[in-house]
């Protein structure tokens, strides 16, 4: 099974307080470490326990800067295969649809049965992988969290859904899945892992590799615009307790007595 | 103005899915005066009376009944869709796994643009539209503006808006069941899998000590059992916390886990997503402990207490056993 995943370099919410930059145009980029986009983790690990299964290869994909070159590093030092950065000026701005747009571009220069995606960038909307598969004219399934091999034209999917409920399908190949957390245990990478990779060639595609018409992809082709970042005033929010840790649990335990939050 | 305006009606054992009536009221905060035609698929006996129920809110309901449609597959949908709305048609949706399944193809193959998790409008001028979206599980929020004259998608986000419960469109249902079109697709749905039951059962619990990525490691996750074992309340979380498999799936709160209606929740470390303050109903009195002052969930919470909760927790514990 050939695979290709999609991975999104992104700011990592688990190590930032995400905050509006000074006139809004912007978050604060200061300082932001930024990862792998935490779904897109589990889609990778996934690809490479198919492949470890049935054979194939897995192929990781990203459209961004420069930088985004250190996160298909690091899904290659999980042990993807090979690894393909799309990066161009005309590609900065994107909207869902464009980033679609090219990635689909750069499954038409492959020959792949499967494609992955996250299921939600943490900066996005869970829209990516529906948009792909669409352009690519394939099935789609989302928020999928079994995936099992029938056969070279099959495959039988779980997609987790409301209440923790599990629907299962039988989807044709090629298709494209959006892959959400919990699927499985994506492995840890360490410094070796990262090492082995370190001087790998990954293949830079910009528009005219691609193929693709500049102005209909980037800002020039986005249709939904992000307009600014603003923090919204939600009215009085919560009683913000005072004072030292042993003074703030008292004041909490006479709340929390009279909320009959203590038996 | 855009196209004539939709919205999906999600359904479930005869039963509309709360969003039908919230769709109304989302439409009609851009469209005040339009008169929103809702879309019913399915098969058999349930559907008429679903139609005919949601005539009390839509002027025309649109009905597909097919063999096809008995189970909702999104890929079929999205199928159906295509062959029977005009190309510049505005249509709603709630933003659940149906939606998230459905819109953005269905986006690309009307040449319209997509609007994912709404979350407000901020107003139509002319084909320009202004949304409010959320980024970073909500720690930012972002107003995304389009062009929607040739048509558009809009997920709103499920329990936003106020269910409509005026009861007058007096509308009428029309059979298209005819022009549903070939609907063969590459996906089939086989069966649902309910979720697992586990040993203890957080819906029935009134009081609720729940941890989320914050508790950092899953050693700490004692700290949150020793003040859960002091309140006498039960440990529930969130979803990351189930990912790596520090607790049990069916401790899970929010829309892809359990549906809680405790009297206190006390979130630790969580930051307050809408998929898991989805899963909290019953108007609780949420004590939040995060040390993230912007934290989202302070806006959500009653009481707030600013602090690392691996500092905080064990003291509020330890002067919780010394008042017994
Ligand atoms: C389709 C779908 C369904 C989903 N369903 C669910 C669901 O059912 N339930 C659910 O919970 N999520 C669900 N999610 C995931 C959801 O989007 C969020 O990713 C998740 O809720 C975040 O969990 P969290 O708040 O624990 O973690 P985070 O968002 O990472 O927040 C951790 C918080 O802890 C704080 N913190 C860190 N360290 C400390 C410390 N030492 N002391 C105090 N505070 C600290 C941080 O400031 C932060 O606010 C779903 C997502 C999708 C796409
Ligand atoms: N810039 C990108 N490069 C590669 N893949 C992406 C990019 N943006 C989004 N994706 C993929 O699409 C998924 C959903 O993203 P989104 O629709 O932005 O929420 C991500 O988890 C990735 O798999």
């Amino acid at each position: 099974m050939e695979i290709l995943v999609c991975v999104k370099r992104v700011p990592d919410t688990a190590e930032n307080e995400i905050e509006v930059a000074g006139d809004g145009s912007d978050i604060e980029r200061d300082d932001l470490v930024y990862s792998v986009n935490e779904w897109d983790n589990y889609a990778v690990e996934e690809a490479i326990q198919i492949v470890d299964n049935a054979g194939g290869s897995v192929t990781v994909v990203s459209v961004g800067d420069e930088d985004a070159e250190e996160v298909v590093r690091r899904e290659m030092a999980m042990g993807a295969n090979n690894g393909i950065l799309l990066s161009d000026d005309a590609f900065e701005g994107s909207d869902g649809k464009g980033l679609a747009t090219l990635l689909k571009a750069a499954v038409d220069k492959g020959n792949y049965d499967l494609i992955l995606t996250g299921a939600l960038a943490d900066d996005g909307a869970g829209q990516v992988g529906g948009m792909l598969a669409a352009l690519l004219d394939v099935p789609y399934a989302s928020v999928v969290n079994t995936i099992e091999v029938i056969d070279d034209k099959k495959l039988k999917v779980g997609r987790e859904i409301e209440g923790g409920n599990q629907e299962m399908n039988e989807i044709d190949l090629p298709c494209v899945l959006s892959i959400q957390t919990g699927i499985n245990e994506p492995r840890y990478v360490g410094i070796r892992g990262i090492r082995k990779v370190a001087s790998v060639e990954i293949p830079v595609w910009g528009a005219t590799d691609l193929g693709i018409a500049a102005d209909s992809v980037g800002d020039a082709g986005a249709r939904a615009k992000r307009v600014d970042y603003f923090v919204p005033d939600l009215g009085e929010g919560a009683e913000i307790l005072e004072g030292s840790s042993d003074e703030m649990a008292e004041k909490l335990i006479e709340l929390l007595k009279a909320k009959g939050g203590i038996k | 103005m855009a196209g004539q305006v939709f919205a999906y009606i999600t359904h479930k054992a005869g039963k509309a899915d709360d969003t039908a009536l919230e769709l109304v009221k989302a439409a009609g905060k851009i469209y005040p005066d339009a008169a929103v035609t809702a879309i019913v698929t399915g098969s058999g006996a349930d559907l008429d009376a679903l139609c005919n129920e949601m005539t009390a809110s839509y002027k025309e309901v649109w009905k597909f009944d097919n063999d096809a449609l008995a189970y909702p597959n999104a890929e079929a949908i999205r199928k159906l869709l295509v062959n029977v709305l005009p190309q510049d048609a505005v249509v709603f949706f709630g933003h659940d796994t149906f939606g998230m399944d459905l819109g953005p193809g269905l986006s690309i193959k009307l040449d319209s643009v997509f609007l994912p998790d709404v979350v407000d409008f901020e107003g139509l001028e002319g084909d320009s539209l202004k949304v409010i979206r959320q980024e970073y599980s909500g720690q930012v929020s972002t107003h995304v503006s389009c062009n929607i004259s040739a048509g558009a998608v809009i997920n709103v986000r499920p329990g936003v808006f106020q269910p409509d419960e005026s009861g007058s469109a007096g509308g009428q249902v029309v059979d298209k069941s005819s022009e549903a079109g070939d609907l063969t697709v590459g996906r089939h749905f086989l069966e649902i899998v309910a979720a697992e039951v586990g040993d203890v059962d957080i819906t029935k619990e009134d009081v609720l000590v729940s941890v989320g990525r914050g508790i950092e490691d899953q050693d700490n996750i004692e700290i949150a059992n020793e003040l859960a074992e002091a309140m006498g309340a039960v440990v529930s979380c969130s979803r990351p916390i189930v990912d790596a498999k520090w607790l049990e799936k069916p401790r899970q709160v929010g829309t892809s886990g359990q549906t809680v209606k405790p009297k206190v929740y006390l979130a630790l470390g969580i930051s307050g997503s809408f998929q898991h303050m989805g899963g909290l109903k019953g108007n609780p009195f949420i004590v939040a402990v995060n040390k993230n002052p912007k934290a989202p969930i302070f806006q959500v919470a009653d009481v707030g207490v600013v602090d690392d909760l691996l500092e905080f927790v064990p003291v509020l514990t330890e002067k919780i056993q010394e008042g017994k």
